[in-house]
């Protein structure tokens, strides 16, 4: 008996002497960790329940979900976010493209411009929106510029036409984050073999085959990245169109963070806000299982290499 | 190293590079020249043009005198409110990743792997996944509608990415260098402190730059969770359009717009280095 004391006192002692470590180690972890876990299956509860004004108990099965998908908001919302999200993955993936190779020509003053290209980065949507705004606004942005100067047939009022609309959030959004795509692929091509690029130029390669045969293809996987991650964004975006149009003219540039803060917050039906949320969590998920997948793939190859 | 021939084909290149900087410059540049022109001007003509006379005072008013839903002290007390949210938040989820970077990298305890992995799952759970939670959250701790209740949020939120900037920087620290300062007896704590914080400079910047730039440009908690005086800068900028919507006050607006813009571009300017390592480091997750 006294041995077993003796050999726990030690252990309970070292426990008591460890505390503070084992605190700041698990109390931050296991409250970030906690909330992602527990604030996801949260919501989805309250996806499945009649939650109004307050959560309330109860069970409606998939009754908010069918709700949601039937409303004319959220099949707005979800046809551009198609819109959206093709246009400016693709338009932003192309400008950075470009951007980087035009950078990348061994250009003076290129952090200046690096710089100037990256700026939107730092500032917020509702900044930047709230200046979009203002110059695709027009009564005082550009087209009244242009009119001023004596072309007064010119018209720039996609800001007011519902069928253009949306595309005022992808050129906003496309000059805000080109730049992103820029650092990322510029790194890419800092980072290509010179060997490579010497063999190329010996076999007689000039600078566009260099370009489509020898460096594009080593930047397939920083391609993925970068359509990914804007991706994220063009599903989650949010204060870009609350500054920039407030998912006007009437609904027409709604998105589905939109539709969930409108369910939630305006009409007050914490269900429905809560379904939409899930389906936006499920769009996500559409786009990041099949990347998680892929590099799990490219790890293991890489292993075995 | 840098190409001094000027070729047609290179001159083309700058040209193609410099209209397009201009380009994207335009709207930094709209929004300063109308920051001092006066709203008769800008409406007379358009946002786009030179300052006749220079409307200095457009920034005295909008730094403290117009008004937002009956309330007329300017943007200062919302700028004052980004600030009290952003450097507390910013220093406790970068001091709390530190050490939790720290431990799963250079410790093995039970389940290190495991709630490493649900952290960095926080970088793709969408907002919107914890808008409701935190609601009910707030409001039962009673702090819905407070400053502390914002820096709880982005503090608790912000642990997914400084653990994960500072975890894949310690990485690298080699382990002999830990081993063997155990075998001398130092502890979790005196490892940090005398190895690894010595180290961190760099990647502390990154985080720091970072979480300061998301948080002082956060909109939808900000929106959600507080009203009137208590609202972050960018939530009072949109009350600030809708309430001059009727007459725009595109000078003073603009000035406001400047100033709430002012802090994360400053940030920028002086550490670019630093927020382009952040951005690149948040990507390849």
């Amino acid at each position: 008996m006294s041995e077993t004391a003796a050999a726990r006192r030690p252990k309970v002692f070292g426990l008591v002497r460890r505390l503070p470590e084992h605190l700041t180690i698990w109390l931050p972890l296991l409250l970030a960790a906690g909330h992602i876990v527990s604030f996801s299956l949260w919501t989805l509860w309250v996806s499945f329940t009649p939650s109004t004004l307050l959560p309330e108990f109860g069970w409606v099965g998939l009754h908010n979900y069918t709700a949601v998908l039937a409303t004319r908001n959220w099949r707005i919302a979800f046809d551009n976010l198609l819109l959206f999200g093709s246009a400016f993955v693709v338009l932003s993936l192309l400008t950075g493209l470009g951007l980087a190779i035009l950078l990348d020509q061994r250009i003076r003053g290129e952090n200046v411009l690096r710089s100037i290209f990256l700026y939107p980065m730092a500032v917020s949507f509702v900044v930047t929106g709230t200046v979009w705004s203002w110059l695709l606004n027009p009564g005082v942005g550009v087209q009244k510029f242009v009119n001023d100067f004596g072309w007064m047939s010119f018209r720039f009022d996609w800001l007011i036409n519902r069928d253009m609309a949306i595309w005022t959030i992808v050129m906003a959004a496309v000059w805000q984050s080109a730049g992103f795509g820029m650092a990322l692929f510029l790194a890419g091509l800092r980072s290509v073999d010179t060997d490579l690029i010497k063999a190329a130029q010996i076999d007689g390669a000039g600078p566009f085959r260099l370009y489509r045969r020898v460096i594009l293809p080593t930047l397939w996987p920083i391609t993925v990245t970068v359509v990914v991650i804007q991706l994220q964004f063009a599903i989650t975006t949010f204060d870009l169109v609350r500054a920039l149009t407030g998912g006007g003219p009437g609904i027409a540039t709604l998105l589905p963070a939109l539709v969930v803060y409108d369910f939630m917050f305006q009409r007050g039906l914490l269900g429905r806000g809560a379904a939409a949320a899930v389906l936006m969590l499920l769009t996500l998920l559409a786009v990041l299982l099949p990347y998680a997948a892929w590099r799990h793939v490219q790890a293991r190859q890489a292993a075995r290499a | 190293m840098r190409d001094t021939t000027f070729t047609p084909g290179r001159i083309l290149i700058y040209l193609a590079v410099w209209s397009l900087a201009a380009a994207w410059l335009v709207p930094l540049a709209v929004v300063m020249l109308n920051s001092v022109r006066t709203a008769e001007e800008i409406v007379q003509t358009s946002m786009i043009g030179w300052p006749e006379h220079w409307a200095w005072d457009n920034y005295r008013t909008a730094w403290a005198d117009f008004c937002v839903a009956q309330t007329c002290a300017g943007i200062r007390p919302y700028m004052l409110n980004s600030a009290l949210v952003s450097i507390p938040a910013t220093i406790i989820s970068t001091v709390f990743g530190a050490v939790a970077g720290y431990a799963v990298s250079l410790w093995r305890f039970p389940g290190d792997r495991w709630i490493y992995g649900v952290v960095t799952l926080g970088l793709f759970l969408p907002q919107q996944m914890r808008l409701l939670p935190w609601t009910i959250v707030l409001r039962d701790v009673g702090l819905i509608n407070t400053l502390t209740g914002l820096v709880l949020i982005h503090s608790i939120q912000g642990l997914s990415f400084t653990t994960l900037f500072c975890r894949n920087y310690y990485i690298a620290i080699p382990r002999e260098l830990i081993g063997a300062a155990r075998i001398d007896g130092a502890g979790f704590f005196r490892i940090f402190r005398r190895i690894v914080l010595p180290l961190s400079p760099p990647i502390l910047i990154v985080t720091v730059i970072w979480q300061f730039t998301h948080i002082w440009n956060e909109f939808l908690y900000g929106v959600t969770f507080t009203t009137g005086q208590q609202q972050p800068v960018t939530a009072a900028l949109i009350a600030l359009s809708a309430a001059v919507a009727d007459v725009p006050q595109h000078g003073v607006q603009s000035a406001a717009v400047m100033i709430a813009a002012l802090p994360t571009l400053l940030v920028y300017l002086l550490g670019g280095r630093y927020f382009v390592r952040g951005l690149t480091a948040g990507a390849v997750k």
